[in-house]
């Protein structure tokens, strides 16, 4: 499952990314395995997608949470 | 400045103690560098305000130099903007040293990530003071930290503060004054082991090859290295057999499969994260929805979002076009009136004519648009204070992809709307250098406030009044129609340079949606003041010695009035003196005869003047600049006169405006129609036909919509392309575009029998 399947609401762990050379700049924002990241809502358009983590709001596109892979189990 | 004042500079420099300012982008790095300098530099509650780097003077016993830079997540350089915090704090950049303090702004509601930075900034080996910011906010949403606790695990000063509150600055100008501060300790985390071994190797090459890198930089300089190509390439020229080792650490790296370009962000947070947890306490009184999440569920709606958008910009417009123009009329009416005090009180001649004509007359035409402006500025500002400028992307993103552009995208082209310069300008912040050359090249289709002038006044004075549907008015559809224009035809020309030039490379988006804010009018107001004075400013300069240009332009060569006229002339005299003589020879005095007959013969007299002025202008250098180009244009259907003004406009738009100013009141002695626009409706070719119909005006609002009438968006792209090659494909393409337009609209026109 990837960031992008996920609802606004739902908050879930990061396990990783799916190409081999991650975008360095999400993960300069604290999205790395481990993280946990909420999202919130999607934009009118249905792209972007805003999401919560490390308690700020990051707007990014679709295409891109659909590079971060998600643990199975939820957070707490 | 003087050559001596430079020189004195230099010298204080040498001596001056200078501190940098860095920090995550929309901290509040800008408002505490302008309390602690007491300037005015641009603040807005949007991340990527500051684009280039401002120094101040912090004024005391001993001065202190402040450097303000632009807002970096990281210092590993990947955007323009970025790289120049880097090359300032790491003194990269020739003639300059490193800072001798380094001064971290931190935004205490969002500590974590902020540290991230401040971990790297501390590995430079530099005297670093963390500025703990926005301290009113962290209270707002619950947040307790432990400011001694987080003082000793960084091992620097930390300062808690709320800048916009002016609150805490005191303290943080005592640090920055301190003499005794002690460089950052050295760092306690580390990188994955694998890495961590390449690192001690790389670090003795670099301390040989380049040994100007100060020791405590070194570190960070060879960590930069392995994971960024842009400080890979910059090695290169500096330290090749470094740059060459480094490349083989890559690849062993590599062939073990170790994630080496993810080492250092997974060691700082992996240090950080933990340190975070123990400093915070989040109160648990305090709801989980922030009020700005409340308001974010509103406005970034999926119908009411882009509803409030569309309100907001119909908003801006109403104002901008229909709440200036009583001032307007006021600043306009005051241009007469004070043209005519000059003509009162000084004697008639060329001198005054030069005056009110063209100096009057040209500035006035020009400083009446200021309240649009003031207008568009106090929107624009507002939009960035509160927040809404990142929604503004957040909303509009999808769209902007559609046409090869991206929601960064969206704040450089609407700050086009005031002007290209700035819009220009704010495309720095665009991360990926595509989307920033395709935002550069397609802003100046933005209608900027420029050619506002020229839209105004020729729509009022060619396009019918009255309403469409009873409802919006005639004219104020066709100025929404030019805007319209420019921004299809910028979108238009995006989408062409994506699939043409930049074929196949999709852009990256990633932006913070800050929280919102209550606006700060006070600041807003003093960014409208600056813009202001520097718009008047310009046309004090420009305009006004284009004015002066423009006026002797039409005012020479003096020419003698053709035989035909000189009969006009000479025919005149002779009926005037016969009807005197035959008052005359009824016993009438001779003063008062004359004076009656004067009178009665005003208005043959008055078009004999017209004739002489009109020849002299069409015999004038700007006639003869008119006439040459007429048979490119006609087919555009301008004549000689809008010829000649479209030339005067090459270097900016909007003096079109006084080069018709000068080109019809020198032609104009009457005073019934002070107005250019009554004059411009007035004028006919010889055979009577108006020179100007609604399809003429139509076609010059489209050519102006469409050219690159401006000398100042040439040099801005020049300098931020690094190339004359880009600012001349923009001119080209968009006069190119502003012919072929203007050439379809009237031909078709008046194939359809409009004209
Ligand atoms: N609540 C609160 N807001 C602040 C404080 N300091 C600054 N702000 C606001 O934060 C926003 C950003 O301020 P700037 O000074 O432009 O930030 P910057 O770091 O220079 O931003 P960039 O140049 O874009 O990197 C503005 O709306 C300020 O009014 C503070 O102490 N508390
Ligand atoms: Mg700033």
């Amino acid at each position: 499952m990837t960031l992008a399947d996920l609802k606004p609401g739902d908050k879930a762990i990061v396990k990783g990314w799916s190409s081999s050379v991650p975008p360095l700049r999400l993960m300069e924002h604290g999205i790395l395995p481990g993280t946990v990241v909420e999202i919130v809502r999607f934009a009118p358009l249905g792209d972007p997608v805003d999401i919560k983590v490390r308690g700020f709001h990051l707007s990014i596109r679709k295409e891109d949470a659909a590079q971060i892979i998600l643990e199975t189990e939820f957070p707490a | 400045m003087s050559k001596s004042s430079v020189h004195t500079n230099l010298k204080q420099v040498a001596k001056l103690k200078r501190v940098a300012l860095i920090g995550n982008p929309n901290v509040g790095k800008t408002t505490v560098f302008n309390v602690l300098t007491g300037m005015r530099q641009k603040v807005g509650n949007y991340p990527g305000v500051t684009v280039e780097k401002k120094t101040g003077r912090m004024d005391g016993e001993v001065p202190i130099e402040i450097i303000d830079l632009p807002g970096s997540y990281s210092l590993s350089p990947k955007s323009l903007d970025e790289r120049i915090a880097y090359d300032v704090l790491s003194g990269h950049l020739a003639n300059e040293p490193r800072p001798d303090l380094v001064v971290c702004i931190v935004d205490a509601s969002n500590l974590e990530r902020n540290l991230y930075l401040v971990t790297q900034v501390l590995d430079l080996g530099l005297p670093v003071i963390v500025a703990l910011n926005m301290m009113d906010a962290a209270e707002a949403a619950g947040l307790v930290i432990d400011l001694k606790l987080l003082s000793e695990k960084l091992g620097v000063p930390v300062l808690p503060m709320s800048a916009s509150k002016n609150e805490g600055i005191g303290k943080l100008k005592y640090q920055i004054r301190r003499t005794d501060l002690t460089v950052a300790p050295e760092r306690s985390w580390t990188l994955m082991p694998a890495v961590e071994v390449e690192i001690p190797a790389l670090i003795q090459i670099l301390a040989e090859e380049a040994p100007k890198v100060p020791e405590r930089q070194r570190f960070i300089e060879v960590l930069q290295c392995l994971t960024s190509d842009t400080m890979l390439d910059y090695w290169n020229k500096w330290a090749p057999n470094f740059q060459k080792e480094v490349q083989q650490a890559r690849l062993r790296l590599l062939s073990n499969k170790v994630p080496y370009q993810q080492a250092e962000v997974i060691g700082r947070y992996g240090w950080l994260s933990p340190l975070v947890a123990q400093v915070v306490t989040r109160k648990k009184n305090v709801g989980d929805a922030s009020v700005s999440d409340k308001i974010d569920a509103v406005l970034t709606h999926r119908v009411f979002g882009p509803l409030f958008f569309g309100l907001i910009l119909l908003l801006i417009f109403q104002a901008v076009f229909s709440w200036a123009t009583p001032l307007m009329d006021l600043i306009e009416s005051s241009v007469i009136g004070l043209g005519a005090i000059i003509r009162a009180s000084f004697p008639a001649g060329m001198a005054t004519d030069l005056l009110v004509d063209g100096v009057v007359s040209g500035v006035g035409n020009v400083v009446v648009f200021l309240p649009q402006i003031l207008l568009l500025f106090f929107f624009l500002g507002l939009m960035e204070d509160t927040g809404y400028m990142a929604r503004s992307a957040f909303i509009m993103d999808r769209l902007m992809s559609r046409v090869g552009l991206g929601g960064g995208s969206v704040v450089p082209l609407l700050s086009s709307f005031a002007c290209a310069i700035p819009g220009i300008m704010a495309a720095r912040t665009l991360a990926n250098p595509k989307d920033r050359l395709i935002t550069i090249m397609v802003a100046p289709l933005m209608s900027c406030s420029a050619r506002l002038p020229v839209y105004t006044l020729f729509i009022a004075a060619f396009l019918p009044t009255g309403k469409v549907l009873g409802l919006i008015t005639f004219q104020g559809l066709a100025m929404f129609s030019m805007y319209l224009l420019g921004t299809v035809m910028a979108f238009v020309a995006s989408m062409v340079l994506k699939r043409i030039v930049f074929k196949g490379e999709s852009s990256f988006f990633a932006m913070e949606l800050p929280p919102y804010r209550m606006p700060r009018f006070k600041q807003i107001f003093w960014r409208m003041i600056d813009r202001s004075k520097a718009f008047v400013i310009r046309a004090g300069k420009i305009i006004f010695g284009m004015s002066i240009i423009l006026w002797g332009l039409a005012r020479f060569p003096v020419t003698e009035p053709s035989a035909e006229i000189a009969l006009l002339r000479s025919s005149a005299d002779t009926v005037f003196e016969q009807r005197v003589d035959s008052l005359a020879s009824i016993g009438v005095p001779y003063a008062e005869a004359s004076e009656q007959i004067g009178a009665e013969m005003a208005s043959r007299y008055r078009r004999v003047d017209a004739a002489e002025a009109g020849f002299q202008i069409e015999h004038s250098f700007i006639g003869k600049i008119g006439h040459t180009l007429e048979p490119v244009m006609r087919p555009l259907g301008f004549d000689w006169k809008i010829s000649a003004g479209i030339v005067s406009a090459f270097a900016a738009r909007e003096v079109i405006i006084s080069a018709l100013a000068t080109i019809y009141s020198v032609g104009d002695v009457g005073e019934d129609s002070p107005l250019l626009r009554e004059k411009l409706k007035a004028d006919t070719y010889p055979n009577g036909d108006p020179v100007y119909t609604p399809l003429v005006a139509v076609s010059l609002l489209v050519f102006f919509v469409l050219a690159l009438q401006c000398m100042s968006t040439l040099a801005i792209a020049k300098r931020e392309t690094n190339s004359w090659k880009w600012p001349a494909v923009m001119w080209l393409y968009m006069t190119g575009l502003a012919y072929l337009f203007s050439l379809i609209i009237y031909q078709g026109g008046m194939a359809l029998g409009w004209g």
